[in-house]
C-alpha cells in the first residue's frame, strides 16, 4: 500500500462471499466454486495447524529439563508422532496448494474456475474423512511410530492406534492427487486468450511442478503406508523379518514419496515469493526463465534423491555415493531461485509492505535451511549428524521457516483479493519479525544441540544439553506470538478492515483486474493477455510513474 | 574437559577430526554464501526502498551469463564437499583386515555386547585404545542405530541384517553412546557408556570380570551338535553338507558358478535362508533355522565357524572355491 491519498474504495455489491445458492452452510458445503473451497481448505488446514501447534507446545515445555518436565514417555512419544503426522500431512502438504492455488491459480490465468469444479470439492470431501480417521487414532490410544512409520515397529510392535492412522493417510492421499491432476488440467487448457506459458505467474509454474510430484509420488507412499497396515492387520510380511520381509524396503518406499514430499511443501511457498519479490520491487523478476525452470528441474531431480535419508542404514557404500552426489545437485536450482530473487533486489523501488518483509524471511530461512542440507547430503558428516537434532532443524528451518513463512506471507499478500480488505500495517510488520526472530531462537540452538550428539525423539537427554533446550523453548514462546498476532488481526480485518480495491499494491497479475472480492465467474469478461509477466513499464492502467510516458526515474543514483 | 557450552563434542576417534574438518569446511562456505546474500538483501532493501509512491524500479530481466555463473560456482563447491564426504564414508564403510569384533545386539530397551572372549555387557561397552575395532550389530526386534557422538559414528541395527561399523578410538575416557533411531518407548534410555582403556588395562579388565560368562566359541559348539548342523557338516568332507572348516572368511563357490565371501552376513544367512545361495556340488537339503535360533545364538553359532578357521580343510568336500577358480 501506498500512502498516497487512494480514493476511498467500495466493495462490490456481490461477490463470491455474498452470492447465495439455496440456504447459507448447504451453499458453502455444496459449492463448487474454487474460491469458497479454498475458503474451506483455509478453515480446516488452521484447524490441523492448532492442533499441532499444542501437541508442539507441549513437546517444547516437555524439554525444558533434562528428565521431562511434563507427560510420560509414552505420552512424548505421541506428541511428536501426531505433532508430526498433523502438521506435514494435514497442514503443510494442503497448505498453499490447496488453499492458495486453488483460489488463485484460475484466476492468475483467467479462467472461471479449475478444470473439475465438482472433483475439486470432492478433494476437500476426501481429505476431512481422511483427516476424520486420524483424529480418530489420536483420540483412541494415540500415536506413537513417529511421523515415518518405520517397520516393524510401526508394523508389528506399537501398541497405538496405527491402523486407523495409516488409513486416513491412505484416503488423504487421494486428495492430493485430485488436486494435482486438476491443476495440471487446468493449466494446460483454461489459459486465457494471449496467456501464453511464459507469461505464466512464477507462482503457477510452481504449482506446476508441484502437482508432477502430487499425482507421481502421492500413490507410493499411499501404498507403502496400506502395505504397513495390512502387514499390522493381518500378519502378511512385507516388512517384518520374521515373515521374510525386509524393513529395509519400507524406508526405500517411504522415501521415494517422502522426499519429494518436502518440496511439495516449499515449491509452492517459492512461487509466493516469486509473485511477492517482483510486486513490490515494482520491477519484473530476474532470471524468469530460469525460476520456472529450475521449479521443474526441483520436482525431476527431487524424485532421484530419496535414499540420502538412508547413509546409515547398511544401504551399499555405491548407492550412498549415487544419492549424496544426486542431492548435491538438487540443491542448485535451490540457489538459483535465491541468486535470482536477490537480483530482483537490484534497482528496484522497494516498499517495506508486510508481504515483502514475509517474503524476504522466506530467503534468509530457506537459504539456512537449504545451506545446511549440504550438510546432511555429505557422506562423511552424515554419519555423525543423522537422526539428531541437527536434522529437526534442517528441516524446521525448511518446513517452517521456509514453508509456513511463504503460506504466512501469501495470505497477507492476497488477503486484501480474497477478503477485499487490508489488516493493520505497522502491526503486521511487527508480527513478521517476531515471527523470524522467534524462529531463529528456537532452532538455530538446534543445530548445535545436533552436532553435540543429541539424537532427535528423546523424552529425556543428558544435564550438559539443558542449556540449549530452554534457549529453543524460550524462542518458541515468541514465535508462537508471531502466529497469533496475525491469526488475530486478520481475523479482525475480515469484518472491520479498510477497504482494498481491485488492486492495493498494485500488482501485475490477472487476479488482480477483477474485483476484490472477485464476483463468482472471477472476470465479467474473459480476459486478454497483452502483456508480458511483472511489467510495470507498459502498464498505464497500474497509475504508476512509468505507466504515464516519461516522469522522474525512480532513483537519483542513475 | 571442554567449556561449559561446546560447539563440538570431544573428539576420541580416528574419524572425529576429518568429520569435524569437513564440518568446518562446509560451514564456512555455507557462512560466505548466507553473508554475501544476507548482505545483498539487506543493501538493497535500505538502497532502494522506494523514494516516491508510484515510482517503479528498473527493469533488468535476464543475464545468461551471470545465471550460468551462479549455477557452476556452487556446483563446483558442492562437488568438493561430496568428494571429501564420499573420502570420510568410503574409509568408514570398509573396515581394516586387523579389527578387533565386537558383537553388539540391540533390544527394546537395551544394548548387550559381547567380547571376542565372550564376556558380555549392557549398556556399556569396553574397548581398548589405538586399536581398530569393529562392531558387528544385530537387532532382536525394531530398528535401533549405535551411535557414538564423541567418535562421530552412528550405524543403524536392522532385524534380518547385520550391520558393521569400525572405529579406532584415540583417546581414553568415558563417552556417551545413544540409540538414535527412534523404537518405541524408552528409545531415549537406550543408551551407556563406552570406555576407552588403555591395552593393559582392557585386558586385565577382560580377565578380570570373565567369570560366569560363557566363551561364545563353546556355546556355538554346544549349539552346532544340538541342533544336529553336525551331522551333515562333517569336518572331514563326507556329510551331506560341505565341511565349514576354514571357510570363514574365504571365497565360497556357488551352484550357478559365482562366488561369494564367507562374512557373518553370508553365514547368517546360510543359517536362516539356507536356500537362497546354494553350495556348489550340493542339494539344497539344508532346514532353514528361522525363528529356532535368537540372534544370540546366531553369533555363538557364527563365532564357533570363525574359530574353525585354523582347522584343515579337507581336499574333498567343502565350499571352498578352488584357488585358481574364475573371477
Ligand atoms: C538444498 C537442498 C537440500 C538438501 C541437499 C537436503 C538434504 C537433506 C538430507 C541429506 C537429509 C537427510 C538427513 C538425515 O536424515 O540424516 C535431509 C532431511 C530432511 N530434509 Fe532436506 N535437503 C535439502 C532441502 C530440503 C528442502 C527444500 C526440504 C523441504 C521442503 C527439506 C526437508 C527435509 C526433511 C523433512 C528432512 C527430514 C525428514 C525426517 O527425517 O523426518 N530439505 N535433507
Ligand atoms: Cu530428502
Ligand atoms: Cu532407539
Amino acid at each position: 500500500m501506498s500512502d498516497t491519498p487512494t480514493p476511498d474504495h467500495q466493495l462490490p455489491r456481490t461477490h463470491y462471499l455474498n452470492a447465495t445458492y439455496g440456504s447459507g452452510t448447504r451453499s458453502w458445503l455444496l459449492t463448487t466454486d474454487h474460491k469458497r473451497i479454498a475458503l474451506l481448505y483455509l478453515g480446516s488446514v488452521t484447524v490441523f495447524f492448532f492442533i499441532g501447534g499444542v501437541f508442539a507446545t507441549m513437546i517444547r515445555i516437555h524439554l525444558l529439563t533434562p528428565g521431562g518436565a511434563l507427560v510420560t514417555p509414552e505420552t512424548y512419544n505421541k506428541l511428536f508422532t501426531m505433532h508430526g503426522v498433523a502438521m506435514i500431512f494435514f497442514f503443510l502438504i494442503p497448505s498453499i496448494p490447496a488453499v492458495l492455488g486453488n483460489f488463485l491459480i484460475p484466476l492468475m490465468i483467467g479462467a472461471k474456475d479449475l478444470a473439475f469444479p465438482k472433483i475439486n470439492l470432492l478433494s476437500w470431501y476426501i481429505y476431512i474423512v481422511g483427516g476424520c480417521f486420524v483424529l480418530y487414532s489420536f483420540g483412541t490410544g494415540g500415536l506413537d511410530t513417529g511421523w515415518t512409520f518405520y517397520t516393524p515397529l510401526s508394523s508389528v510392535y506399537s501398541n497405538s492406534a496405527v491402523t486407523p492412522a495409516v488409513i486416513g493417510i491412505f484416503i488423504n492421499g487421494f486428495s492430493s492427487i485430485l488436486t494435482g491432476l486438476n491443476f495440471i488440467v487446468t493449466i494446460h487448457t483454461m489459459r486465457a486468450p494471449g496467456m501464453t506459458w511464459f507469461r505464466l505467474p512464477l507462482f503457477v509454474w510452481a504449482h506446476y511442478a508441484t502437482s508432477l510430484v502430487m499425482i507421481l509420488g502421492t500413490p507410493v507412499i499411499a501404498i507403502t503406508l496400506l502395505l504397513a497396515g495390512l502387514e499390522r492387520m493381518f500378519h502378511l510380511g512385507f516388512f517384518n523379518p520374521a515373515l521374510g520381509g525386509d524393513p529395509i524396503l519400507f524406508q526405500h518406499l517411504f522415501w521415494f514419496y517422502s522426499h519429494p514430499a518436502v518440496y511439495i511443501m516449499v515449491l509452492p511457498a517459492m512461487g509466493v515469493v516469486s509473485e511477492i519479490i517482483p510486486t513490490f520491487a515494482r520491477k519484473p523478476i530476474f532470471g524468469y526463465s530460469f525460476i520456472a525452470g529450475s521449479s521443474i528441474a526441483i520436482a525431476v531431480i527431487g524424485f532421484l534423491v530419496w535414499a540420502h535419508h538412508m547413509f546409515v542404514t547398511g544401504e551399499s557404500t555405491y548407492a550412498a555415493l549415487t544419492f549424496s552426489f544426486l542431492s548435491y545437485l538438487v540443491a542448485i536450482p535451490s540457489a538459483v531461485k535465491v541468486f535470482n530473487w536477490t537480483s530482483t533486489l537490484y534497482k528496484g523501488s522497494i516498499s517495506w509492505d508486510p508481504p515483502m518483509i514475509y517474503a524476504l524471511g522466506f530467503i534468509g530461512l530457506f537459504v539456512i535451511g537449504g545451506l545446511t542440507g549440504l550438510s546432511l547430503a555429505c557422506l562423511g558428516l552424515d554419519i555423525h549428524i543423522h537422526d539428531t537434532y541437527f536434522v529437526v532443524a534442517h528441516f524446521h528451518y525448511i518446513m517452517v521457516g521456509g514453508a509456513v513463512m511463504g503460506f504466512v506471507g501469501a495470505l497477507h499478500f492476497w488477503w486484501p483479493k480474497i477478503t477485499g480488505r487490508l489488516y493493520p500495517e505497522t502491526l503486521s510488520r511487527a508480527a513478521a519479525v517476531t515471527l523470524f526472530v522467534g524462529f531463529n531462537l528456537t532452532f538455530f540452538p538446534q543445530f548445535i544441540l545436533g552436532y553435540l550428539g543429541m539424537p532427535r525423539r528423546y523424552h529425556t537427554y543428558p544435564p550438559e544439553f539443558q542449556v540449549l533446550n530452554v534457549l529453543s523453548t524460550a524462542g518458541a514462546s515468541i514465535l508462537a506470538l508471531g502466529y497469533l498476532i496475525p491469526m488475530a488481526y486478520l481475523a479482525w480485518s475480515m469484518r472491520y478492515g479498510r477497504v482494498a480495491g481491485p488492486n492495493p499494491w498494485p500488482a501485475t497479475g490477472l487476479e488482480w483486474k477483477t474485483a476484490s472480492p472477485p464476483p463468482t465467474e472471477n472476470f465479467d469478461v474473459t480476459p486478454e493477455v497483452t502483456w508480458e509477466p511483472y511489467d510495470f513499464q507498459n502498464r498505464p492502467d497500474l497509475g504508476l510513474a512509468a505507466g504515464a510516458p516519461s516522469l522522474a526515474p525512480a532513483h537519483s543514483d542513475d | 574437559m571442554q567449556s561449559q557450552l561446546p560447539l563440538y563434542p570431544e573428539q576420541a576417534s580416528n574419524f572425529a577430526p576429518h568429520v569435524d574438518a569437513l564440518m568446518l569446511f562446509i560451514t564456512a562456505v555455507c557462512l560466505f554464501f548466507a553473508g554475501a546474500i544476507t548482505t545483498a538483501i539487506v543493501v538493497f532493501f535500505f538502497k532502494y526502498h522506494r523514494k516516491a509512491p508510484n515510482a517503479v524500479g528498473i527493469p533488468i530481466h535476464e543475464d545468461s551469463r551471470l545465471e550460468a555463473v551462479w549455477m557452476i560456482v556452487p556446483l563446483i563447491l558442492a562437488m568438493a564437499m561430496f568428494s571429501w564426504g564420499a573420502i570420510v564414508y568410503v574409509d568408514y564403510r570398509r573396515a581394516p583386515q586387523d579389527t578387533l569384533d565386537i558383537y553388539v545386539i540391540g533390544k527394546q530397551w537395551m544394548w548387550k555386547a559381547q567380547q571376542p572372549n565372550g564376556l558380555k555387557e549392557i549398556n556399556e561397552l569396553h574397548v581398548p585404545v589405538g586399536r581398530n575395532i569393529r562392531l558387528v550389530m544385530a537387532s532382536e526386534d525394531v530398528i535401533h542405530d549405535f551411535f557414538v557422538p564423541a567418535f562421530r559414528v552412528k550405524m543403524d541395527v536392522v532385524p534380518g541384517h547385520y550391520n558393521t561399523m569400525w572405529f579406532r578410538p584415540t583417546k581414553p575416557g568415558r563417552y556417551h553412546f545413544f540409540c538414535s533411531q527412534y523404537c518405541g518407548t524408552n528409545h531415549a534410555l537406550m543408551g551407556g557408556w563406552v570406555t576407552v582403556l588403555e591395552p593393559s588395562d582392557y585386558s586385565a579388565w577382560l580377565s578380570g570380570s570373565s567369570g560366569g560368562n560363557a566363551n561364545p566359541v563353546v556355546a556355538g559348539e554346544k549349539l552346532y551338535a544340538e541342533k544336529t548342523c553336525s551331522t551333515c557338516h562333517i569336518a572331514n568332507g563326507t556329510g551331506h553338507a560341505p565341511s565349514l572348516n576354514g571357510v570363514y572368511g574365504a571365497q565360497v563357490l556357488l551352484a550357478d558358478g559365482s562366488t561369494v565371501a564367507a562374512d557373518e552376513t553370508y553365514i547368517r544367512e546360510s543359517i536362516l535362508q539356507p536356500n537362497a545361495k546354494i553350495v556348489a556340488g550340493y542339494l539344497p537339503l539344508m532346514p532353514s533355522f528361522q525363528g529356532q535360533l535368537t540372534e544370540e545364538q546366531i553369533l555363538a553359532l557364527t563365532a564357533y565357524i570363525k574359530s574353525l578357521q585354523s582347522q584343515p580343510v579337507p581336499a574333498k568336500g567343502s565350499g571352498i572355491a578352488p584357488p585358481t577358480g574364475k573371477r
